[in-house]
């Protein structure tokens, strides 16, 4: 004790100093918002850093339970999830436009079954008569045509993919129309063949084939690429393979289109028939 | 003799306090530099003056100039800083011994080449502490030391022209 008030004596300059100081800043800070704010800012700060350390820690200790509850949202989430329930409505967007009419018009539906390793491949969509879709519309997918309309029921349809031996679609490469097949002695469903082209037409590797609008599709869209052309023995026809645009394989949403025009037009080329 | 001394400071303390927080506190450069004159009473207090009652007068000198800056606490802060570097400066390069008749540490009597040392280093340190607590933030330091050397600058200007005109040749 004798020895601590030697040495406070000893330097009594800086220990006056001290006292002095820190009076005068809790003065400072206690008497002028603006040190006071600056000073209780800095010392949040600190503490926040502090709490955020901490915090982080015991974060730890809690994850297995924070786990379990989110497992548990989770479910409950899922649950809600469009794709738990069955969505009755349609989404089906038309355009009132007085210069032109309306001739196709887009159903959505997802694709509920699929395959494409069959020599015939159907596809099941969840939209049937109760949405307006009626046997033979066409169906693309946002990259390129998928199929037509076979059989529909109340809430479902099938497809007659492309992936079929019985398709035929109605193509055009360079503006000259063709027929696309698939399934004549090709099996891999990245690729299809168009045949009907006569070989006096130039077609170059890259080529873009699209609908003709002579089938149930829409003029334009997109099929695919020409990978390959060449003649096949002895035949006035060139023999064209296309890279399919749509992906078979991971199918998820398909645009049923309706033909407003299609009763129209059957009516009209029946009586062709009759006469 | 002892009863002069002290008269001698107390008016000195009312003439600088006066001059500061009357006429000093509106003169300015664009907030950089800005004089504190009244220091210069605590620079002036005599050498023998026991440190305890140096802090206390220096904290006081602070407070009182506070008080009319709105401040409070900001000027006794840097006082206590500047009671402390003297302390330190005049045990380092004066003789107490040496010094029994000089009474306080004038320019007339310590001679030109000290006494503007001795300013110097009291102003900029009182200077540095004042600006560092009024800024509070050490992340503007540049700015800070700046204000520090143009305001030690006007200070020690004014300084010199107080002790020359107050000059009186002490001869020994």
């Amino acid at each position: 004790m004798r020895n601590l008030w030697i040495f406070i004596s000893k330097y009594n300059a800086f220990f006056l100093l001290i006292f002095f100081l820190v009076l005068s800043l809790i003065l400072l800070v206690n008497n002028n918002s603006y040190q006071r704010a600056s000073a209780w800012n800095s010392s949040n700060f600190m503490i926040g850093l502090a709490y955020q350390r901490v915090n982080s820690f015991t974060s730890y200790l809690s994850l297995g339970r924070t786990n379990d509850s989110l497992a548990l949202e989770n479910a409950v989430l899922r649950n809600r999830l469009k794709t738990s329930l069955f969505n009755d409505s349609i989404e089906q967007h038309e355009v009132t436009d007085t210069l032109t009419e309306q001739q196709y018009t887009y159903i959505v539906a997802k694709v509920i079954n699929n395959s494409i390793h069959q020599k015939n491949n159907y596809i099941t969509i969840n939209r049937g008569l109760n949405h307006g879709i009626q046997k033979g519309m066409g169906v693309v997918s946002a990259k390129g045509i998928v199929g037509i309309v076979l059989n529909v029921s109340e809430r479902f349809a099938t497809i007659q993919s492309v992936l079929h031996s019985d398709t035929r679609i109605s193509a055009s490469v360079n503006g000259d129309i063709g027929s696309l097949v698939w399934g004549e002695g090709n099996y891999d469903p990245r690729l299809a063949i168009l045949k009907d082209i006569p070989n006096h037409v130039i077609v170059k590797r890259g080529n873009k084939v699209v609908t003709s609008g002579y089938s149930l599709f829409p003029s334009g869209l997109e099929i695919g690429r020409v990978t390959r052309t060449g003649l096949k023995g002895g035949d006035s026809f060139l023999d064209i393979e296309i890279w399919l645009s749509t992906n078979f394989s991971n199918l998820q949403y398909v645009y049923v289109i309706n033909n407003m025009f299609a009763q129209e037009q059957k009516d009209l080329e029946t009586l062709n028939k009759t006469e | 003799m002892m009863g002069g001394i002290i008269l001698n400071n107390i008016i000195r303390f009312v003439l600088l306090i006066g001059l500061q927080v009357f006429f000093l506190k509106n003169i300015g450069f664009y907030n950089l530099s800005s004089p504190f004159l009244y220091i210069l009473f605590i620079l002036l207090l005599p050498f023998k003056i026991p440190n305890g009652l140096l802090f206390l007068l220096a904290f006081f000198t602070g407070l009182t100039v506070d008080v009319f800056y709105d401040t409070l606490g900001l000027n006794a802060a840097a006082c206590s800083v500047l009671a402390f570097v003297r302390i330190i400066f005049i045990s380092v390069t004066v003789q107490k011994e040496g010094f029994d008749n000089e009474p306080f540490p004038s320019l007339g009597i310590m001679g030109f080449r000290w006494f503007i040392f001795y300013a110097i280093i009291l102003t900029f340190f009182h200077h540095l502490t004042l600006f560092s607590f009024e800024t509070f933030y050490f992340s503007e330091f540049g700015y800070i030391l700046l204000r520090t050397i143009f305001s030690s600058f006007f200070t020690i200007l004014l300084m010199l022209l107080a002790e020359f005109i107050f000059f009186r040749k002490k001869l020994r």
